[in-house]
């Protein structure tokens, strides 16, 4: 158990990288889910087309390949994925910014993963809401553009909401991976680390990197729960 | 287009029609041109597109072809084999986990007053200890990513002086732990979202709690979450790709080797990439056919005999409104 006392500050500064790939894959997610869910439902065809096919491609194919694709793709187009370097954020979050693009791959690969999903989760939120909604405010001269503001996105959201968060979830546990694809120092790569090259115990190195996980995931499904429970006594 | 879609807005009258046919011709030309811009150029530039890097893969004629080929219907037997392993015993374990956890929630409010004391409060210690043990089991393992369990099964089980060898089974167990999670809990939530009359007349007929949970509410369960199992499959198929980080030599460690040799990333990835698109979007139609099969060919939960839908249009109707 020394380990974890000795490598504390390893453990933390991995799930503090861990947590910051969190926070922008999830905004880029949420992002890019709401524009494919809005192309889904839009009156244009293409669009349409389009939104279906990112689902499609990104659902039914494994975060794995996804992310062979950011790492090994990018570079072989010459792509360092350089936009991501917003001046604002690479203060905020200093991976970004660094010359090794691996963390802005990771960035890439799980935004792109995780927005079919939840694209998915925002358009059965939609589906969710009854259908004398959307006609009633049809029925008294609402458009299209209206109709989506204040009648059905509010109340999508409200059942969205869960389903979303499950995404979120799913998405923190997907960031593992990201250490396995050269992002140095988040929890998954200081497991490597540890064990592999230090040559540390096994149990207590799995029981640091496993709490680091837990402390995100478990709160985020409690409080999933209790939301879900107060919307189940309010219906 | 579904349902909800067409609720949107209101039926397209001429000038409506005449505005969307614009939008989309708009639209599809926008679309071309970006991807032209960003997708084709960038690549031809680089020459992805030359016959060097996509003859290994697609024609019969390049000397490399039926080797490399060789080498990836390996690597996919390598997954489908992982896949069919692990989720054979991650619905067996499942099966188990769900039935071990409705079983002592049934057993928790009993007092065993036909024993002696000191038994009975044995029995009834255990029963609240190896509750709390499977729910946090459970919420640990539930919270893990798969990664991180696979990668450490395959380090601490060595380690403890259990060597299996071959990777393969190192990634069943990892794969195991995870999945046969998720589903004991996708069963126990079909179990208990069952109407609580089920379990009260297995016991009313004289079921013991057992027989009750395994002949009445169990079949029932697997029935009402079959799309939800289904979609389970998709994951574990896919989870199945995270074989690499112990060296198991699954499709995508196989791509790795193939590109070391001949240096085309992108086409191999796309290739693998499809292949696996194709089997996942066909499970996931499977799920969504069984799913609206079952929720027009049952009224309520309690139908026993599988009927072959009976569905009038009024049923249809009273479907939709619900």
């Amino acid at each position: 158990m020394n380990v974890l006392v000795e490598y504390f500050d390893v453990f933390v500064g991995g799930f503090w990288l861990t947590f910051q790939l969190c926070v922008l894959a999830a905004t880029g997610a949420l992002l890019l889910g709401t524009v494919a869910a809005i192309m889904r439902i839009s009156p244009l065809p293409p669009l349409r087309w389009i939104g279906a096919a990112y689902v499609t491609v990104f659902r039914n194919s494994p975060l794995t390949v996804v992310f062979f694709f950011a790492a090994f793709g990018l570079p072989a187009l010459g792509s360092n994925a350089d936009f991501l370097r917003v001046p604002g954020l690479t203060t905020l979050f200093e991976r970004l910014g660094i010359d090794l693009p691996y963390f802005r791959f990771a960035v890439i690969a799980l935004s792109l993963y995780t927005g079919a999903f939840v694209c998915e989760a925002i358009r059965s939120g939609i589906n969710a809401v009854p259908a004398g909604q959307a006609e009633a405010a049809r029925a008294i001269g609402l458009t299209f553009t209206q109709n989506l503001r204040y009648i059905v996105l509010p109340q999508a959201w409200k059942s969205a909401i869960v389903p979303l968060g499950s995404v979120i979830i799913a998405m923190i546990k997907n960031s593992a991976l990201a250490g396995f694809f050269g992002v140095v120092g988040d929890l998954s790569s200081s497991a490597q680390a540890l064990t592999s090259a230090g040559g540390e115990p096994i149990i207590p190195v799995f029981i640091g990197i496993s709490i680091g996980f837990l402390v995100m995931t478990v709160p985020l499904g409690l409080l999933l729960d209790r939301i879900e429970r107060r919307r189940a006594v309010l219906r | 287009m579904s349902k909800q879609q067409t609720v949107l807005y209101d039926a397209p009258g001429p000038r409506t029609r005449r505005l969307t046919v614009i939008g989309s011709v708009v639209a599809a030309v926008g679309i071309v041109a970006a991807a032209h811009v960003l997708i084709y150029r960038p690549l031809a530039e680089k020459g992805q597109f030359t016959m060097e890097k996509w003859g290994p893969l697609i024609d019969p004629g390049n000397e490399v072809f039926s080797l490399v080929w060789a080498r990836l219907g390996e690597g996919f037997r390598a997954t489908l084999l992982a896949a069919g392993i692990a989720i054979v015993c991650s619905l067996i374990v499942g099966t188990a986990l769900a039935v071990l956890r409705v079983q002592l929630k049934a057993l928790r409010p009993r007092r065993f007053v036909g024993f002696a004391r000191p038994l009975a409060w044995l029995i009834r210690g255990t029963i609240v200890g190896l509750n709390a043990l499977t729910r946090f089991c459970v919420e640990i393992f539930r919270g893990l990513p798969v990664v991180i369990t696979i990668f450490f099964v395959a380090k601490a089980l060595p380690d403890l002086g259990l060597d299996l060898g071959d990777a393969l089974w190192y990634l069943v167990i990892g794969l195991t732990i995870y999945n046969g999670i998720v589903i004991g809990e996708v069963l126990r939530s079909g179990m208990e979202g069952l109407p609580s009359g089920q379990r009260e007349a297995a016991d009313a007929v004289g079921l013991t709690p057992f027989q009750g949970t395994w002949l009445i509410l169990l079949p029932q369960a697997f029935r009402i979450m079959l799309p939800a199992l289904i979609s389970q499959l998709v994951v574990v198929l896919k989870d199945t790709s995270l074989g690499f980080i112990i060296s198991y030599e699954e499709v995508l460690r196989v791509s790795t080797f193939i590109i070391q040799v001949l240096n085309n990333p992108i086409q191999v990835y796309a290739v693998v990439g499809t292949i696996y698109i194709l089997i996942n979007y066909l499970l996931t139609k499977l799920a969504e056919y069984v799913e609206r099969r079952m929720s027009s060919g049952r009224r309520g939960p309690v139908a026993k005999t599988p009927r072959k839908t009976t569905k009038t249009p009024a049923a249809a109707g009273a479907d939709a409104a619900a």
